[in-house]
């Protein structure tokens, strides 16, 4: 990477020059990101990393503001947000973007993940840079999980009742936990309280753990689609203005679907019984997470065991966090690695599927044909394969699978097309 | 700076060989104080997450009996969560004592569910034990599950007439709380 690190930026402006000789920021910005050799084949996947900081930045914004009109109070936080979409000036607006943002965050970030998983990114000497960002899905997920609770729906409600007593599962302590959680004896006035304020705490943690998580790419460098390291100036580009203009169509490509359902669809991602006002005596016949906690929520609920079931739940993500040492093959992108390819498709499907089941009453069943199949059963192949896949595929598979021929360098590969797919 | 070889002849340095030394009980020292001050400071932040005093006084609710009709339940609110109390009727008795107890997933006697001599009365708290929803079965018309007691519609648990699980992914009895007949039986005190 020390190539082109080593020229310092020319400063032409007294000020810049001044600041920069007593704090190098513009040095440092000039070297990440302006010179930043960065490979030069990739393609449009790359561009989730920098969508999701987009969409980062969206949520801390909406949120500073709608936090300006709410009430974090049983009685006052449904109305207030109901205010907010009808009373505030753009209240409707930027209260669908930070509704509709959370799903479009999660998006992103899904696609990052996946993306990273299909070609290799966790693999040495990046493992640290994956487990960094498995840190970040995890806070993103309680910050989520938290600001859903915050309009005081039915679904609110109950679905930080449901999580919360996730933790009940815990052997002696579990209900002192879950009572210390709420405050009191249910989910109430002290629990919202609570999770407002770490609703605005956790984004602020999250912009931490993304500064080390770039820190960390900046060091290893960016993978790129075909997984071999850059041999050379040959193979890299500068970052500007080369990938800050492909990222900043892509992130323009993705806001145009974001703001198509924030205008045109604000409510596809949000369930109906969460405009119902929190109701702790009537509980919804059919709760359901936000869609993108589902595969979760299926795998909890594909174990009959209520301990157990919790402990795959928290397993199915805790797993990423070893992903890099389970898969043994040296070859890092899936292009190169003719059975992998395939089970990384079966994956994702797998992920679909159980998102499809945890969307679904517990008792509801598929039929095909005269055939009634519980989704229960196949939530549970769902569930088992998703660890088959972690657990033994993964380790298995590189060691027996024969990869292809890697190309000599990125530069050949982008001049010779045809070899590298 | 001293070199290595220096440093162990100065009075307190680090000792070279001859295992601990002043200086080492004073880090020792000055590490274990640190830690128990900086576990005494955080405790507070901790214990204000506690239940407030607040709401804790809210410990008891006196609820009226009469009206409750035989077959009939009703839902009140205590400590923020329902509690069930049903007068059941003498085949629904019937059905909770007739079972063999040491099949239950979570084995209970129903006797000792009920106040003695009240065995009509069945007052329990409407939390799910696996994740806290509320099973259907107490209003009329509702589902009662496959055991004429409670069902719940979140993950499926199934409670029969005593209120024990019978099937589903709960792991216990519907809880029962402390409680006592006060006003001649006219009314009855929760919590």
């Amino acid at each position: 990477m020390a190539s082109t690190q080593g020229t310092p930026p020319a400063l032409n402006n007294a000020i810049v020059r001044w600041i920069d000789k007593r704090l190098p920021i513009f040095t440092f910005m000039h070297h990440e990101y302006g010179v930043f050799p960065t490979p030069r084949n990739f393609n449009y996947w790359w561009s989730f990393g920098g969508i999701a900081m987009v969409m980062l930045v969206t949520m801390i914004v909406t949120g500073i503001v709608l936090a300006m009109n709410y009430t974090p109070h049983v009685n006052y936080a449904f109305d207030s947000v109901e205010r907010i979409r009808r009373d505030v000036p753009s209240g409707w607006l930027i209260q669908y973007l930070h509704m509709n943002g959370a799903s479009f965050f999660f998006i992103a970030v899904f696609i990052h993940m996946f993306r990273g998983m299909y070609y290799g990114s966790y693999k040495n000497p990046r493992e640290l840079l994956w487990i960094l960002g498995v840190v970040i899905l995890l806070l993103m997920m309680a910050t989520a999980f938290m600001g859903y609770v915050l309009p005081w729906g039915q679904m609110s409600f109950w679905g930080a009742t449901v999580i919360t007593n996730l933790f009940s599962a815990i052997p002696v302590f579990g209900n002192d936990i879950v009572t210390f959680l709420w405050g009191g004896f249910s989910v109430d006035n002290p629990t919202l309280n609570r999770f407002f304020s770490l609703h605005y705490l956790l984004p602020f943690v999250i912009v931490g753990v993304v500064v080390l998580h770039i820190a960390a790419m900046h060091v290893a460098g960016s993978n790129n689609p075909i997984g071999i390291d850059p041999k050379g100036p040959q193979d890299t580009l500068p970052f500007s203005p080369y990938y800050v203009t492909k990222d900043g169509f892509a992130v323009v490509i993705f806001l145009v679907f974001y703001a198509g359902f924030t205008f045109f669809a604000p409510d596809f991602f949000g369930e109906p019984d969460n405009y119902i006002p929190a109701n702790p005596l009537a509980t919804p016949a059919h709760i359901v997470p936000e869609w993108y906690f589902l595969p979760f929520y299926a795998i909890l609920r594909s174990i009959p065991d209520k301990l157990l079931g919790v402990i795959a739940m928290f397993g199915s993500i805790l797993v990423l966090f070893i992903l890099p040492w389970l898969d043994t093959a040296k070859v890092r992108s899936a292009r190169f690695r003719p059975i992998f390819k395939w089970f990384f498709w079966l994956f994702v499907i797998d992920c679909v599927v159980l998102g499809w089941i945890g969307g679904n009453p517990a008792d509801a069943e598929l039929t095909i044909g005269g055939l009634h199949i519980p989704l229960l059963w196949i939530g549970r192949l769902g569930t088992a394969w998703y660890f088959f896949h972690f657990i033994i595929l993964l380790p298995i598979l590189g060691k027996i699978e024969r990869p292809l021929p890697l190309p000599a360098s990125i530069a050949e590969s982008v001049l010779k097309p045809a070899v590298a797919r | 700076m001293a070199t290595s070889s220096k440093s162990a002849t100065i009075p307190g340095g680090a000792g070279h060989g001859d295992g601990a030394t002043r200086r080492d009980f004073l880090f020792i020292a000055t590490g274990a104080v640190g830690a128990v001050g900086t576990a005494a400071a955080v405790w507070p932040f901790l214990n204000n997450m506690n239940p407030a005093a607040d709401t804790l006084a809210l410990a008891s609710i006196e609820v009226a009996m009469k009206g409750i009709e035989v077959g009939q339940a009703i839902k009140v609110m205590w400590r923020g969560k329902p509690v069930f109390i049903r007068r059941r009727t003498p085949e629904e008795i019937k059905a909770a004592r007739d079972v063999d107890i040491k099949s239950l997933p979570d084995p209970e006697d129903d006797a000792k569910r009920v106040h003695k001599g009240k065995d009509e009365w069945l007052i329990l708290v409407g939390v799910c034990t696996h994740l806290g929803c509320i099973p259907l079965g107490t209003a009329q018309g509702e589902s009662r599950g496959d055991f004429n007691g409670w069902f719940c519609p979140c993950h499926g648990s199934h409670y029969d007439t005593s209120g024990r699980i019978r099937r589903g992914p709960a792991p216990k009895n519907l809880e029962v709380p402390a409680y006592e007949f006060t006003n001649n039986d006219a009314t009855v005190k929760i919590g």
